[in-house]
């Protein structure tokens, strides 16, 4: 394995508070030093005016196989992942079949060593087949490397399975992360319910859908001492759950996507399916104190819940349309655009929420750049200027809102295990 | 009688401040063009009300009704507004289509296009659906109700009714009673009646009455009762059973108990109160049969408006310099 030798960047780790121009060289794959000299040994990548980041981790990412390989593929969906900076990622386990098997999580894990270009991580289905009547055989997929478990694209409906799933996944210290809505509550709903889907007419979606599970599966995580991470947290109440929580030492994380930080529920007066998510985008109230939960800590981190559907099934009618948008390959430029560039988060605190803090939550041992770490490494232009091109996409699907967008910042260089995935300038774009 | 060259002449062209190729909700429209609506529907209520019931100024062009809802009265409502102006008619309902073989809805709107349409009419249960087509079709689409979000012809014709009626919407109470949270009917009235200077009263149970309409400029009330006598025109709203995922009230009866305009209820209204009712009425419910069929309601009046309307609405559309001149437009 060839060495790697990234010179003058500027280095920003989370994890070893770090934040300075150095060297930094890779030998077999592994961080081998700082401040290291060029010895013509290594191939050398110049990152001056560039930072240096430990590989981007998201652990909210719909790969979508096995089942769905209309929509991407593992090798599309991890190929989208290093065009978007990241090294690592989780994949959600609403598969077809769900990933409730072994046998499953072998699949996708050799899949993505045969066909991915980054780090796969698996989510198993918390109860079998995704019903939410009988917890998954949690044990076995643990074995099988299972590092989290969700029914994702459902929520964990009844309290006293989630209070088991709770009690049993400690025997593993593996967190339960769910989609929190009460589905009673949400009925057919396409969009937030407020003032926006009053004027529409759609079917909506109140806030509190998602305030009341949220407050339950807190209550349950205290009661049973669990780990509970809340997936895509997106309402003013939510937060305020959390932050409570956090206070009295509940063990909870949570994270946001780029999307309910940066929408409103007003893009959906064009009726464009690219704006309908689950949850779906809220009022300003609710992204203003999102922006505070990631700054004061609330929100550990960043994941896009990466959800790619085909064409022709986004171009339907509104409530026929499914849920979700494509996030891999704009999350990072959305991140700089509406969180470090207004100044809401330094660059450090920001890194930390898709590096460091969503390794800890689901213990992988990752987002770090530390001597001897796994040589997961993302080089970004923090200044540089794009327009998000559907069409250039990795992903098999192109569902995003942010069409036409500017952003800034842009991952140039993506090393995974020591070897280059990608190199921007080399790009036929 | 009035001859229809004279008529021809009346209607006039198209003026240009006229630049709209859809017509997809009041919520867009100026004052000025709902006016302009109104004005030429006004014309051709009186061919309607005239002998010949016909005015040839859309030969040649054809409009389809493409239903994805069901639906009698404003299907045939706009299929004679076409025929009364001399253009051809074409009906697609979702029922007999191709939908059930996996084919999208812009895919079945695109190939009934290629046929040769000039004007698309849609209805759809799923709001946003004709601003979909519109966005993916070159021809005119009208929206003929879509969910519950805008029904733009049945409040052009509600307007044109209290119009035709008391000169003018300027200072009038109106009250939307019902099922506002379902009913696009309510949301297109409430534009057309605020821009026109009417003053609106949206009133029902707490359960299809939110606090939140009053953001969109109207009053909001619990109780029919205490504003029966303050009200110029009563819009009932038919309770859309078929939109309510869980029921919003008890029992029909116990709505009846609070909502339906009965002849006590008209007692205590003003004398020259105005009775309307979008329709199809649950006899009984939103309305008893005594003052639905009295001398307050202008239920029926409401139907023959509607057919004006869409006339008014068709040749706007098909007539405009900009489907016109430049043949196709974008």
């Amino acid at each position: 394995m060839p060495k790697l030798l990234i010179t003058n960047g500027r280095v920003i780790d989370p994890s070893q508070n770090m934040d300075r121009v150095t060297n930094l060289l890779v030998v077999d794959g592994r961080i081998a030093a700082y401040d290291a000299q060029s010895d013509g040994s290594a191939e050398v990548i110049d990152a001056t005016g560039w930072i240096v980041a430990p590989g981007l981790i998201d652990i909210h990412v719909h790969l979508r196989e096995p089942g769905f390989e209309d929509a991407e593929t593992i090798a599309t969906g991890t190929a989208a992942a290093v065009n978007g900076g990241f090294t690592s990622v989780a994949c959600m386990p609403n598969t077809d079949p769900p990933i409730d098997t072994q046998g499953t999580v072998e699949l996708i894990r050799q899949t993505a060593v045969e066909k991915g270009l980054c780090n796969v991580f698996v989510v198993a289905c918390v109860s079998q087949n995704r019903e939410g009547k009988q917890l998954a055989e949690i044990a076995q997929l643990v074995e099988a490397g299972a590092v989290g478990f969700s029914d994702d694209g459902s929520p964990v409906h009844d309290a006293e399975l989630m209070r088991r799933a709770f009690e049993y996944c400690k025997m593993f210290d593996k967190p339960v992360m769910n989609h929190a809505e009460v589905c009673e509550l949400s009925q057919k709903g396409v969009m937030h319910e407020g003032l926006v889907s009053l004027v529409l007419g759609l079917a909506a979606i109140p806030a509190a859908a998602e305030d009341v599970m949220i407050s339950r599966d807190i209550s349950l995580a205290e009661a049973t001492g669990g780990r509970l991470h809340v997936m895509h947290v997106s309402t003013v109440n939510g937060v305020e759950a959390l932050r409570r929580a956090k206070l009295r030492g509940v063990r909870v994380t949570a994270e946001v996507t780029p999307h309910h930080f940066t929408l409103t529920d007003d893009c959906l007066r064009t009726f464009d399916s690219n704006y309908k998510m689950n949850p779906p985008l809220r009022g300003q109230e609710h992204v203003e104190t999102i922006i505070a939960g990631l700054k004061d800590g609330t929100i550990d981190c960043i994941a896009c819940d990466h959800a790619p559907h085909p064409k022709e099934k986004k171009m339907q009618e509104l409530d026929q349309a499914p849920f979700g948008i494509v996030g891999l390959e704009t999350s990072l430029g959305l991140v700089v655009t509406r969180l470090i560039a207004p100044g809401h988060l330094d660059w450090s605190t920001a890194l930390a929420k898709m590096t460091i803090n969503p390794a800890r939550i689901l213990k992988l041992n990752k987002g770090t750049l530390q001597i001897g770490a796994a040589a997961d490494i993302t080089v970004i232009d923090p200044d540089v200027r794009w327009q998000v091109d559907p069409a250039k996409l990795r992903s098999k699907s192109s569902n995003t809102p942010f069409a036409g967008w500017e952003l800034q910042g842009r991952a140039e260089i993506v090393v995974v295990g020591g070897v280059v995935k990608l190199r921007r300038n080399a790009l036929p774009y | 009688m009035t001859t229809e060259s004279a008529i021809l002449e009346e209607l006039g062209e198209v003026p240009a401040f006229w630049m709209r190729r859809h017509l997809l909700g009041l919520e867009e429209l100026s004052a000025e063009e709902i006016t302009l609506i109104l004005d030429k529907a006004a014309i051709f209520r009186r061919v309607l009300d005239s002998h010949g019931r016909k005015i040839v100024t859309l030969a040649g062009k054809t409009c389809c009704n493409l239903f994805f809802e069901n639906s009698t009265r404003t299907k045939t409502s706009f299929a004679l507004a076409a025929r009364r102006l001399g253009a051809d008619t074409l009906d697609f309902s979702a029922s007999n289509s191709s939908l059930s073989k996996g084919e999208t809805f812009i895919d079945t709107a695109r190939n009934i296009e290629a046929m040769g349409i000039d004007a698309m009419i849609v209805r759809h249960q799923t709001p946003g659906s004709p601003h979909l087509l519109s966005q993916n079709l070159r021809c005119s689409v009208i929206n003929a109700g879509d969910g519950a979000h805008e029904h733009p012809t049945q409040g052009l014709l509600d307007i044109m009714t209290i119009r035709q009626r008391r000169g003018s919407l300027k200072g009038l109470t109106v009250a939307l009673v019902g099922d506002i949270l379902f009913s696009r009917t309510a949301r297109s009235n409430i534009w057309g009646l605020k821009k026109l200077g009417a003053h609106v009263i949206v009133c029902g149970p707490s359960t299809l009455v939110s606090p939140r309409w009053a953001e969109l400029g109207v009053e909001y009330c619990y109780s029919l009762d205490d504003i029966l006598p303050r009200v110029d025109v009563l819009n009932l709203l038919r309770i859309q059973f078929e939109r309510q995922a869980t029921r919003p009230f008890p029992s029909v009866r116990e709505y009846a108990h609070l909502y339906t305009m009965d002849s006590e209820r008209l007692a205590r209204t003003k004398p020259d109160v105005l009775i309307l009712a979008p329709g199809p009425i649950n006899r009984g419910v939103e309305v008893t049969p005594d003052v639905a069929d009295g001398p307050q309601s202008a239920i029926l009046d409401q139907v023959t408006n509607g057919v004006a309307v869409r006339m008014a609405v068709l040749w706007l559309l098909c007539k405009n310099k900009m489907t016109n001149d430049e043949g196709v437009p974008n």
